[in-house]
């Protein structure tokens, strides 16, 4: 069961601060998210913590001049859109691959 | 065109090209990383594969190393009954080297187990093998060889037997489902040992158990860049050629050493042995050039497994965003 929430104690910094909380998700999203994520122009910070390494949670911290939530969204659809693009030219170049061999 | 990152590699310790302020600095754009971002393969067969991947972000690639390993799922045995079993081998030891047993199965054409189903399962999640075998004595006299005198006393995968369950045995062969290799041993017995055992595949990821996992192994290195600085003549040559793998250096019709295939190098730095040789070489690293290797166990050749796992990743985060728009 996935799931995201918001860490307590950014209600007063504006929408530009969160604290999210994904549940089951790890290093393997949260470096790759992060990395797409703090170089937005407009991202001041970003980062991401396993608080505990039995809790299958991960914290992912966004300091913004910006809507934290938006920008979220942003990285995720980035990191969707360069998925696609993976898979497209993996699938050509195997297949151009399987021609010339 | 520009000077690509690099990173040095000095005797004890690495060095950062003075001109790089580090990946991470760039501003991201999707247009971008279309133009920079390039695959080669390099080598594919139905088990290993080598890829050049060019251009991206270091946590981009080790997350699709990590999915490979990790989260693309696979079919393992993970229950077994034991209605008998005699042989010196303890149930839990033998139900454990059961499970580590590769399947041929396709587990993309499996659903998940539900936590709330039975062991048994259904004909969409749970393959069902058998594994009856009894060591007997022969009638045989005047030898000493195991073969001879004794019947099963040595107990391969091969013995597994597929019980297809409903309509299974219409989609799939044994050959398609069954274990992927059929030698390898799984017990020893003598006369009166015996095996009665039924055992249950369920689709998993490697990160519940490494025998989920597809892959034998999936790493990536760094591609390696040798430069010479200086001219290597004569025995120099010769001695700088033996401080690199082989293939790596290679010696002109003037006895001169020139860098010939950088990318095989592993990287051990012997030449730093030498300080009259280390003086004129540059032992580096293309930062974001990325060599991956998958070696898959079987069922999944490695070209589908690279796919999934970056299927894997991207519905991540379709659920999350799916989540957030909610």
């Amino acid at each position: 069961m996935g799931g995201i929430a918001e860490l307590a104690g950014d209600e007063n910094n504006g929408e530009g601060c969160r604290t999210f909380v994904i549940t089951d998700e790890g290093h393997t999203l949260g470096n790759a998210l992060k990395s797409i994520i703090c170089r937005y122009p407009e991202v001041d910070f970003c980062g991401y913590t396993i608080p505990h390494p039995v809790e299958n949670k991960m914290h992912f911290r966004i300091q913004s001049n910006g809507r934290a939530v938006d920008i979220l969204k942003r990285g995720l659809e980035d990191l969707e859109e360069l998925c696609d693009h993976t898979i497209q030219v993996f699938n050509n170049e195997v297949q151009s691959f399987s021609v010339r061999a | 065109m520009v000077e690509k990152s690099k990173l040095y590699m000095e005797q004890y310790k690495t060095k950062q090209d003075p001109n790089d302020y580090g990946l991470a600095d760039d501003k991201w754009s999707f247009q971008r990383f279309t133009e920079q971002m390039k695959i080669v393969v390099v080598k594919l067969n139905h088990l290993e594969m080598e890829f050049d991947l060019i251009g991206v972000h270091p946590a981009i690639a080790n997350a699709f190393r990590r999915l490979m390993l990790s989260e693309v799922p696979s079919m393992a045995i993970e229950k077994v009954y034991i209605y008998n079993n005699t042989s010196i081998i303890q149930d839990e030891v033998l139900a454990h080297r059961l499970g580590l047993i590769p399947l041929k199965a396709d587990a993309r054409l499996f659903d998940f187990v539900q936590d709330d189903a039975t062991d048994e399962g259904n004909e969409n999640n749970t393959l069902e093998f058998e594994l009856k075998a009894k060591c007997v004595k022969r009638n045989v006299k005047d030898s000493s060889n195991f073969d001879h005198i004794y019947k099963n006393h040595k107990i391969h995968s091969g013995q597994i037997k597929w019980k297809p369950k409903g309509k299974q045995a219409t989609l799939y062969k044994e050959e398609d489902v069954g274990v992927i290799h059929s030698d390898i041993l799984i017990s020893q017995m003598r006369p009166g040992h015996e095996f009665d055992l039924k055992l249950f595949a369920v689709k998993g990821v490697g990160k519940d158990h490494a025998k989920f996992s597809p892959v034998a192994t999936a790493f990536y290195r760094l591609l390696p860049e040798i430069t010479l600085n200086r001219k290597y003549h004569g025995k120099e040559a010769f001695l700088l050629q033996k401080c690199f793998s082989p293939g790596v250096i290679g010696i002109d019709d003037n006895d001169c050493a020139y860098v010939k295939d950088s990318r095989y190098d592993t990287c051990s730095r012997n030449v730093y042995r030498y300080p009259h040789l280390a003086e004129g070489v540059t032992l580096s690293r293309i930062r974001d050039h990325f060599i991956f290797n998958i070696e898959s166990v079987g069922a999944m050749a490695p070209q589908i497994i690279f796919v999934e796992a970056v299927k894997v990743l991207k519905k991540k985060c379709r659920t999350l965003l799916e989540e957030l728009n909610a």
